[in-house]
């Protein structure tokens, strides 16, 4: 601990030498620790928790999610609809990119542009028309239809610097250029609005990121003016290394190890319920018995949802009966997980299979929390209704590629909405699978509806949110009914920090802290 | 000598395009690189569009043809990750592995050799008993245990020494850079580098003690002590020069295997070298890194048995190098 200090305020010092003025009295420097780093300076080369972490460090959304899940000025002051299709964004005044060149509206209009293009991003951006420029500070989104996703979609435009990334680059290529496996100008160089400029970055070792003193935002409470952010993959290495004082922040920490932070005197464990559902589909292309109803309500029934997250979990998630979480527009209170081993029998004997079947079952092993784990317990719980399960588990590397052939009758998906809204689980996960809407891409159960996705489409253009609310809402109901597929749990999301660092005030159940407004106390 | 380097660089290039074949024939079994330059939500024809542009729809044959084609030319390809050649990555991240195996050789040989002739001349004697039974531990403890114990021991309860990471490092010729001259640079070194020495301490000493006992009973020895020698010259310069024969074949086949060993230890202590590139470049089916990486490793065992052969020869003048080479 000593030797930390002596560090950072050696570091301190001469920040302060460099900077000047600009740095106040309680400047502070974060020692972060995150299981990877990102792959890319580019906000646009992947959508990815690691791509939209960077991102609000260096470049700054027009507008953000707040802890309680509602909008929050950030580079566009106010906003109003104009239409059904538009939505009129103002700018803050002022504002400079670390270029100091100013944001203004063609910066707005470059970004979403490049986005509409992006291999990633295109799927969130693909309602969007154009982005029609009034004047510096003024433009407005149009989307081709009535679209009620607009804002949650805004989430996603972090200006960049339209002149900084124009011409050419040393190489002769674009600097724009937005390649996946390009030595790219856009992936190595960045010039956003955001709170902190990257000084230095060895991919996979360290980033090194500094506070941008022309940032616009002087109300933020922030004192953090350096972070080092160190990818550091093992679990408990990471978690030894936030103990041993090397790091003041890190994330994620396993579930075996909450107990040793939160008991320990100068350590801060911060949980927060994450959106991400974890579930199993079931494929009625490669089962019959999968294609009947009861069947499906009988595997719900025997599964205990509970059970799994306390035992399995240690408590580090929540039990689900449904797709969304608590807080979507479609989550309904009263769709509870099921577990009742009797009526799962009896289920099991009105379809004819008393006598059970055997099933083969797939899930990763290093992409969620204690999947192999939690994969191994519900094949053991089916056991008790007779369906006997051969279970395979892959690390993720290889999971996708099975899953992409759905090479087994059960397999594990997790989900994690990028609108923040409940039609995107469905549209993705139990929509009838269709290649040319990319409806149903991870819909390994081939489960399909027509109903259920008229629904969805009804929610997709429906503005008022009462009634959209309605529909998502009957679509939940709907998949509950039918037992679509298995709901296990929302995984939690966990920090640990030093008691000094205020982290509860910035974190949000995205996984995108807000670093520049986290206070570190003396 | 010549004959034998000659005949040595041709086993090589063998050895190397072995490798090169098996590498690039289980890449299609490591998954699809895509998934991990991707998000979730990208469309499979969006994918396979990419696939095609990267080339990696492509025949196998013609895949290879390609790889060998630029290798020739020493270009092994393009990490996905990294953005640059993969075998710039990979030579970027060698000094920290080798300054890590080089740290725990120095270990190695400063504690087995002292240890080792201590257990055969005083084969009774309760040290004796005590250094076997810490080597019996030693080989049976898996080296992440060893890693994650002393990084409880040392870093979490005493606060002795940091967690995990390299140190600062300073320059030295050729801009190289190491953080073997550096406190902050030593600091971080120990606990890896005695991790690391772990696996391969216990055998040394059993080693040396073993081919130590031997030598002691040959009649040249009995013959030195008779003659009245002191015993240290005895013991230090006659009998040990005849154990450390074997010693070094071995060693020089066990430094190859440190090598591979830092794999493990690096990805505890989240050391910035080769290994845990590795190891990171197969969870990110980062392919020609890791192709790049088994060709690499591969020329460092075949540059390392060649050197121990050579070494073998001055020690050992009955040994003609032409002959070992075959």
């Amino acid at each position: 601990m000593k030797k930390t200090m002596k560090l950072s305020i050696k570091r301190l010092a001469g920040a302060a030498l460099a900077a000047s003025l600009a740095v106040g009295a309680q400047a502070a420097t974060l020692k972060m620790a995150y299981d990877s780093d990102p792959v890319s300076l580019d906000p646009h080369e992947q959508l990815s928790g690691a791509t939209l972490q960077l991102s609000h460090l260096v470049f700054d959304p027009i507008i953000r999610w707040d802890q309680n899940h509602q909008f929050e000025a950030r580079l566009a002051e106010k906003w109003e609809r104009v239409d059904e299709k538009t939505v009129r964004f103002t700018l803050r005044e002022g504002v400079k990119f670390h270029s100091g060149n100013p944001l203004t509206s063609a910066d707005v209009k470059w970004t979403v542009d490049r986005l509409i293009d992006s291999p990633d991003f295109k799927a969130i951006f693909e309602p969007f028309a154009e982005v029609k420029v009034i004047d510096d500070r003024t433009f407005d989104l149009v989307t081709k239809e009535a679209f009620p996703l607009l804002l949650n979609s805004a989430t996603y435009i972090f200006p960049m610097d339209s002149k900084f990334y124009s011409g050419l680059d040393a190489k002769g290529q674009e600097k724009a250029l937005l390649k996946k496996h390009g030595d790219t100008y856009a992936s190595k160089n960045a010039s956003g609005t955001g709170p902190f400029i990257v000084t230095e970055r060895q991919q996979g070792v360290r980033v090194e990121f500094e506070r941008f003193d022309g940032y616009w935002d002087k109300k933020s409470p922030g004192n953090v003016d350096e972070i080092i952010l160190t990818p550091i993959k093992e679990g408990p290495t990471r978690v030894a290394a936030l103990l041993a004082g090397d790091v003041d922040f890190i994330y994620p920490v396993p579930p075996n190890d909450h107990d040793r932070i939160r008991k320990s005197g100068n350590l801060d464990l911060i949980t927060l319920s994450e959106s991400r559902i974890i579930s199993f589909q079931l494929n009625q292309e490669r089962v019959e018995a999968f294609k009947d109803a009861r069947v499906r309500q009988a595997i719900n029934y025997a599964i205990n949802n509970e059970g799994i997250v306390k035992k399995i979990m240690k408590g580090f998630a929540t039990p689900a009966g449904q797709q969304s979480p608590e807080g979507y527009v479609g989550y309904v209170d009263d769709l509870k997980p099921r577990y009742d081993l009797k009526k799962a029998k009896q289920l099991m004997k009105e379809a004819g299979y008393e006598d059970g079947f055997s099933i083969t079952m797939m899930a990763p092993n290093n992409r969620y929390v204690n999947d192999a784990k939690v994969a191994q317990a519900v094949a053991s719980m089916l056991a008790r209704i007779n369906i006997k399960v051969d279970l395979k588990t892959l690390p993720k590397a290889q999971y996708w590629p099975e899953f992409d052939e759905r090479s087994a009758d059960m397999m594990m998906i997790g989900w994690r909405s990028d609108t923040e809204d409940s039609a995107n689980f469905t549209e993705y996960l139990t929509a009838c699978a269709d290649s040319v809407s990319g409806w149903g891409q991870y819909n390994s159960g081939n489960y399909c509806n027509e109903a259920i996705d008229v629904l969805v489409k009804k929610a997709g253009s429906e503005t008022d949110p009462a009634a959209r609310a309605q529909l998502l809402r009957d679509v939940e109901r709907k998949l509950y009914a039918e037992a679509a597929f298995v709901p296990l749990h929302w995984q939690n999301l966990a920090w640990g920090v030093s008691k000094n660092v205020a982290a509860a005030e910035v974190v949000n159940t995205m996984n995108f802290p807000y670093l520049g407004d986290l206070v570190i106390k003396e | 000598m010549l004959l034998f380097l000659m005949r040595r660089l041709m086993q090589g290039l063998i050895v190397m395009f072995v490798i090169s074949i098996i590498s690039f024939s289980i890449q299609d079994n490591l998954g699809d690189p895509l998934r991990e330059l991707v998000g979730m939500s990208v469309s499979e024809a969006e994918r396979d569009a990419l696939r095609d542009e990267m080339g990696l729809n492509d025949p196998f044959l013609t895949q290879y043809a390609r790889f060998m084609g630029n290798a020739l030319q020493g270009d092994l390809g393009q990490s996905y990750f990294f953005k640059e050649p993969a075998l710039d990555v990979i030579l970027a991240k060698m000094p920290a592995t080798l300054e890590l195996v080089f740290a725990a050789s120095l270990i190695i040989i400063l504690i087995s050799i002292p240890a080792g002739v201590y257990c055969a001349i005083k084969p009774d004697s309760w040290l004796t008993k005590l250094i076997l039974g810490f080597s019996i531990l030693g080989i049976s403890v898996p080296v992440f245990l060893t890693a994650i114990f002393s990084i409880y021991f040392f870093s979490i309860e005493l606060g002795w020494l940091p967690s995990y990471g390299r140190g600062d490092v300073v320059p030295v010729f050729g801009g190289l850079e190491t953080s073997l001259f550096t406190r902050d640079g030593l600091s971080h070194l120990i606990l890896p580098a005695i991790s690391l020495a772990s696996i391969m301490l216990p055998l040394f000493i059993r080693l040396i003690r073993s081919e130590m006992s031997e030598v002691l009973h040959t009649e040249y020895v009995k013959f030195a002590r008779a003659k009245g020698l002191k015993k240290a010259r005895i013991y230090f310069l006659h009998a040990l020069k005849n154990t450390m024969l074997p010693v070094i074949t071995v060693g020089g086949v066990q430094i190859g295997t440190m090598v591979a060993y830092t794999i493990l230890t690096e990805t505890v202590f989240q050391w910035p070298g080769m290994g845990f590139l590795f190891l990171e470049a197969v969870n990110r089916v980062d392919t020609p890194l890791i192709v790049a990486y088994l060709i690499v490793v591969g020329a460092i065992f075949v540059v390392v048995n060649t050197l121990v052969d050579l070494l073998y020869g001055l020690i050992n003048p009955t040994v003609r190098l032409a002959r070992s080479g075959q």
